[in-house]
C-alpha cells in the first residue's frame, strides 16, 4: 500500500449501483477534450470533507441511491473516521445505527454500510484524510464520459486513507443542508441560441413542468413528459465549447441539463444556462419522475 | 465576429470561418498571457467558436471581446510536431478513389500538408486537425465502425484526426501512427493542443 498515511484503508464489499470516486474534478482542460468532472453535488461533497477537516479538494465516495458497504482497515486498534452526507441514507457501523451527516469512528476490521436513500440520489462518503488513490491529471475524479481517472470500485478493491488533513474534525453543521427537493426549480439564463427556437415554444418551456427522465446520468439530467422546443432553422450547428449547467435541445426537443461529465463540445443548440451552484446540486439529487420546472432568469 | 454571454462566466465568441477561429484562439491566448481578460478558467476553441469559461465579468468581457481588432494566424504559428504514419488504413482505397490519385500517392497528398489542431473533443486527446484542401475532403463512412483501432489516422470532411484510443467512429480510416497522441500520465498529456502544428510523414519513407 503506497500513499496511505497512517496505514489505513477501506475494503469494497458491495460497491452499490454506481459508486465512483470525486473530488473537484479536472477544469481548465476542457481545450484537450478533457471533461471538468468531479463531485455532482457541490455543496454535499465540500461538506463531508468539512466535517472531517479535510482538504477542500480531498476525494470521496459518490454513491447512487443505494449507499455502498465498506470494511475499515489498519493497525490492530486502530479506526477510520468517516462522514456520510448527500442524500440522506441509514449509516450502520458493525449493524448499529450511527449519525448521518456526522463524523464517526469505524474501528478496522469494522464495516460501515451506507444504506439506501431515503431522498435524494447521491450520498458522499469521505474519510479524513481523503482516498489516496492515485490521481490522472490532477484529480482522483471517475469521469463516466471519457474513462479517465481511477477505476470504478469493485468487491474486494482497496481504496487507501490518505494523511489527515489540516483541520480537526469538527462537530455537524449539517442543520442548513436543504432536503432534496420535492420540484426541481431550475433558474435559466438566456442563451447562446435562444435564437434557435420558436418564441411559442420558448414560452411553453416556462409554463410547463417536465419531469427528470430515468436516462440520466453524470453527464446530464434529462427531461420528459414536458412541451418539446421547436427550432426556428434547419441544418446544423457546428461544434461549440460547452459549460456546466448549459440546457442542450436535442433533435426530439426535449432539453437536457449539463452536468459534471458533460462533453466539452457540443453540436445541438444550447437554449440557456442553469448557473452552478444551488440548482445543479438540487439537479444532482432529483430522482426520475421528480418534476422539473425552467423559470426565466435574466431573459 | 460576435460575442454571446453563457451563463453567468462565460462568453461564446463566434466567427464566420474555420481560419478566423485559429486567428481569434491565438488572440485570446496572447491576451490571456499578457494578462488583459482577468481570470479565465478554459479556453475551448472549436469549429467557428472560442469559449472563454470562468470568467469574471462575462457582459463586460463581450464588450471589449467585439472591439478586438483579430490578426490572421501566421502560417508558421505554433508548435510543430512530426507523426510517422503507415499508409495501412482499410479505407486508403476509397479514399485514393474519391481522390482519383493511386493508393500509395495519398501519402503524398497528406504529407504535403501542415496540419493545425483547430480544436479537441469527441474524446480526451483527439484533435480535430485542418488544412487539407477542399477538394479532398472525403464523406464520412456511410455506417460508422464500432471499433476503430487507437493509432488511426482518419479523415471526415475537412477534418483529420489520431484516434487516441480505440473507440466507435465514422473516419475514413488511411493510416497508422505508433505516436502516442494521448497519455494522461505524460507532460503534455496531449500530443495535439490547439493551435499546434502536424506534419504526417511516410514510416520508413
Amino acid at each position: 500500500m503506497t500513499g496511505t498515511g497512517g496505514g489505513l484503508w477501506l475494503e469494497v464489499l458491495r460497491p452499490g449501483a454506481l459508486t465512483t470516486l470525486q473530488d473537484r474534478g479536472r477544469p481548465g482542460r476542457a481545450h484537450l477534450g478533457v471533461p471538468r468532472s468531479g463531485a455532482l453535488d457541490a455543496e454535499a461533497y465540500a461538506l463531508a470533507n468539512r466535517l472531517l477537516g479535510n482538504r477542500p479538494d480531498a476525494a470521496v465516495l459518490e454513491t447512487t441511491l443505494d449507499g455502498v458497504t465498506l470494511r475499515a482497515g489498519g493497525p490492530p486498534g486502530s479506526a477510520v473516521v468517516v462522514a456520510v452526507t448527500g442524500a440522506p441514507c441509514p449509516v450502520r457501523v458493525s449493524g448499529r445505527p450511527v449519525a448521518w451527516g456526522e463524523p464517526v469512528r469505524v474501528p478496522a476490521g469494522a464495516e460501515l454500510d451506507v444504506g439506501r436513500a431515503e431522498s435524494g440520489v447521491r450520498g458522499y462518503v469521505a474519510v479524513r484524510g481523503g482516498f489516496a488513490v492515485q490521481p490522472v491529471l490532477g484529480s482522483r475524479s471517475t469521469d463516466l464520459l471519457s474513462g479517465l481517472g481511477p477505476p470504478l470500485p469493485a468487491p474486494g478493491t482497496l481504496l487507501p486513507v490518505g494523511p489527515p488533513g489540516p483541520d480537526p474534525v469538527r462537530g455537524a453543521d449539517t442543520l442548513r443542508v436543504p432536503a432534496p427537493p420535492a420540484e426541481l426549480v431550475l433558474p435559466l439564463r438566456p442563451g447562446p441560441r435562444a435564437d434557435w427556437f420558436t418564441p411559442a415554444s420558448l414560452s411553453a418551456l416556462w409554463r410547463s413542468p417536465y419531469r427528470v427522465s430515468p436516462e440520466s446520468n453524470r453527464i446530464g439530467l434529462r427531461t420528459e413528459a414536458g412541451p418539446r422546443l421547436t427550432r426556428t432553422r434547419g441544418g446544423e450547428l457546428p461544434s461549440e465549447g460547452m459549460v456546466l449547467g448549459a440546457v442542450q435541445v436535442p433533435p426530439d426537443g426535449l432539453p437536457v441539463v449539463f452536468l459534471a461529465d458533460h462533453p466539452v463540445t457540443g453540436g445541438y443548440p444550447v437554449v440557456g444556462v442553469v448557473p452552478p451552484g444551488r440548482a445543479l446540486n438540487a439537479a444532482a439529487q432529483a430522482r426520475p419522475g421528480t418534476p422539473v420546472r425552467f423559470v426565466a432568469a435574466g431573459w | 465576429m460576435r460575442a454571446l454571454v453563457v451563463g453567468v462566466e462565460a462568453v461564446l465568441v463566434e466567427v464566420g470561418t474555420a481560419a478566423e477561429a485559429a486567428a481569434l484562439h491565438a488572440e485570446v491566448l496572447r491576451r490571456r498571457a499578457a494578462g488583459e481578460l482577468g481570470p479565465v478558467r478554459d479556453v475551448v476553441p472549436a469549429a467557428r467558436t472560442v469559449l472563454l469559461d470562468g470568467v469574471r465579468d462575462p457582459g463586460a468581457l463581450a464588450a471589449r471581446i467585439t472591439a478586438w481588432r483579430v490578426p490572421p494566424l501566421a502560417e508558421e504559428e505554433g508548435p510543430l510536431v512530426t507523426v510517422p504514419v503507415r499508409y495501412d488504413g482499410p479505407d486508403l482505397a476509397d479514399v485514393a478513389r474519391l481522390w482519383r490519385v493511386a493508393e500509395r500517392d495519398v501519402a503524398e497528398v497528406v504529407g504535403s500538408v501542415v496540419f493545425r489542431v483547430a480544436f479537441c473533443g469527441f474524446a480526451p486527446g483527439f484533435g480535430y486537425l485542418t488544412g487539407l484542401p477542399e477538394r479532398f475532403h472525403p464523406p464520412r463512412r456511410a455506417t460508422p465502425r464500432t471499433a476503430v483501432p487507437a493509432g488511426s489516422l482518419a479523415l471526415a470532411g475537412e477534418y483529420a484526426g489520431v484516434y487516441p484510443r480505440s473507440s466507435p467512429g465514422g473516419w475514413q480510416l488511411i493510416g497508422t501512427t505508433d505516436a502516442v497522441v494521448w497519455d494522461p500520465l505524460r507532460e503534455p498529456a496531449a500530443l495535439f493542443a490547439p493551435g499546434t502544428r502536424v506534419r504526417f510523414e511516410e514510416a520508413g519513407a
